[in-house]
């Protein structure tokens, strides 16, 4: 095992629903940082959903979450998240 | 996720990747961060029926940014859609919303926001059904300044019904009932809506997430007529027919041939197979809406007795 890996530089990450994504791969195209990938596997509907494959260079800028037509991947910057939770529209 | 987020040592960042595992398994309301859509969405009814790399999906998106960053009051947002792929859109949103009849959504609009002058009215639909089968409609909101925001999200084509000619198809593209190619001058959207009177009249693709979201923004807090076209890609039909690729070359397109120009001469933003797309702010100006005008007229007509359409239930 790694004795220490440099300190994280990702200054947001993605959540993913799985299972309404349609593999349209706007998300891993136009990504700025390039930071996204389709996985291997499938899901439940035989498409390929994306996955954070270089977690380092995720800034959550979530323009994945603006270009997803499925609503299936958003990002958020870490320091949002406490503005987030609290943040209900409806 | 993937492993290489677990690994991380930042502590926050643990905290997300336990979140995320409860979002891919849990209902929306249970977990801690939300998709910023989510809120707006009847979430029964996701996933939604268009197709995959279709953009309307991402109008929507632009639309609920939009939505949250005017922080109007959603009670008073009002949302109409006719029929077609992007008729769907008043099914989805959680908004008060209405599936209209086909090419009837800016009829239909009017009435409810004079009805209650309250409301902002958003008519979300596509070019077929705003430009063929309601065209006319079209017309006569925009010229009688009409306080709608129109929203057409424009594919080129009929998309539910097999993917027909229709009147933004540009000239050359292969269509179902066109199998040698359009010979059929289109629609150059930008300068009919200029030409009849609106007070906002721009066009992005869906490429333009942000310019889009901002216009949208812009055209909720904007009194009058206000039209914006969203250019979007139809990749089983439009995009399959003519060999252009799937959503994301479509996409890759936009990119790589949009110019911006703001406030441009809307007589030479029309478009063309595969050509150059101009995007931007075309026209923003003043004009009195209907209800304005009506009443400063029969104020004017009738001197004390009249009393304000729009005054009795306060502003707007």
């Amino acid at each position: 095992m790694n004795a220490v890996k440099p300190a994280n530089k990702a200054k947001g990450t993605v959540f993913v629903r799985e299972e309404t994504c349609k593999g349209c791969s706007y998300c891993v195209d136009f990504c700025p940082t390039h930071c996204l990938e389709l996985s291997p596997g499938f899901n439940a509907r035989g498409y390929h959903y994306p996955t954070l494959a270089r977690a380092d260079d995720c800034t959550g800028c979530d323009l994945c979450g603006l270009y997803c037509p499925d609503f299936a991947i958003f990002a958020v910057r870490f320091r949002d998240l406490e503005k987030l939770r609290k943040g209900r529209v409806l | 996720m993937s492993e290489a987020s677990e690994t991380s040592d930042v502590n926050h960042a643990s905290d997300v990747n336990d979140a995320s595992e409860e979002l891919e398994i849990d209902l929306p309301e249970e977990i801690d961060v939300d998709n910023p859509v989510w809120p707006y969405l009847r979430k029964d009814r996701i996933p939604h029926i268009w197709c995959p790399g279709c953009g309307i999906g991402t109008t929507v998106n632009c639309f609920a940014r939009a939505l949250t960053d005017s922080e109007i009051d959603l009670d008073r947002v009002a949302i109409v859609s006719g029929i077609g792929c992007t008729g769907r859109v008043a099914g989805y949103l959680n908004l008060d919303s209405f599936h209209t009849t086909h090419g009837r959504a800016i009829p239909f609009a009017t009435g409810l926001k004079l009805a209650n002058p309250r409301l902002k009215v958003v008519v979300y639909s596509g070019d077929g059904d705003l430009f063929a089968i309601g065209g006319n409609h079209f017309v006569h909101a925009a010229r009688r300044n009409m306080d709608l925001l129109v929203i057409c999200v424009n594919n080129f084509t009929y998309g539910m019904t097999g993917g027909q000619m229709g009147p933004t198809t540009p000239v050359g593209a292969v269509q179902s009932t066109m199998p040698y190619g359009n010979f059929e001058t289109p629609f150059n959207l930008p300068f009919l809506a200029d030409a009849c009177g609106a007070v906002y009249v721009a066009r992005w693709t869906v490429y333009n997430v942000r310019q889009l979201g901002r216009a949208m923004k812009e055209g909720l807090e904007k009194r009058g007529f206000v039209f914006i076209e969203a250019l979007a890609p139809c990749p089983t039909l439009y995009s399959r027919r003519n060999k252009l690729g799937d959503g994301v070359d479509q996409l890759k397109y936009y990119k790589a041939n949009s110019v911006v120009k703001n406030g441009a001469d809307t007589k030479e933003v029309g478009l063309s197979f595969q050509g150059e797309i101009s995007v931007g702010k075309f026209v923003d100006r003043e004009r009195p809406t209907w209800l304005e005008a009506m009443d400063a007229h029969y104020a004017q007509v009738f001197a004390g007795e009249y009393v304000p359409h729009g005054g009795l239930h306060g502003e707007d």
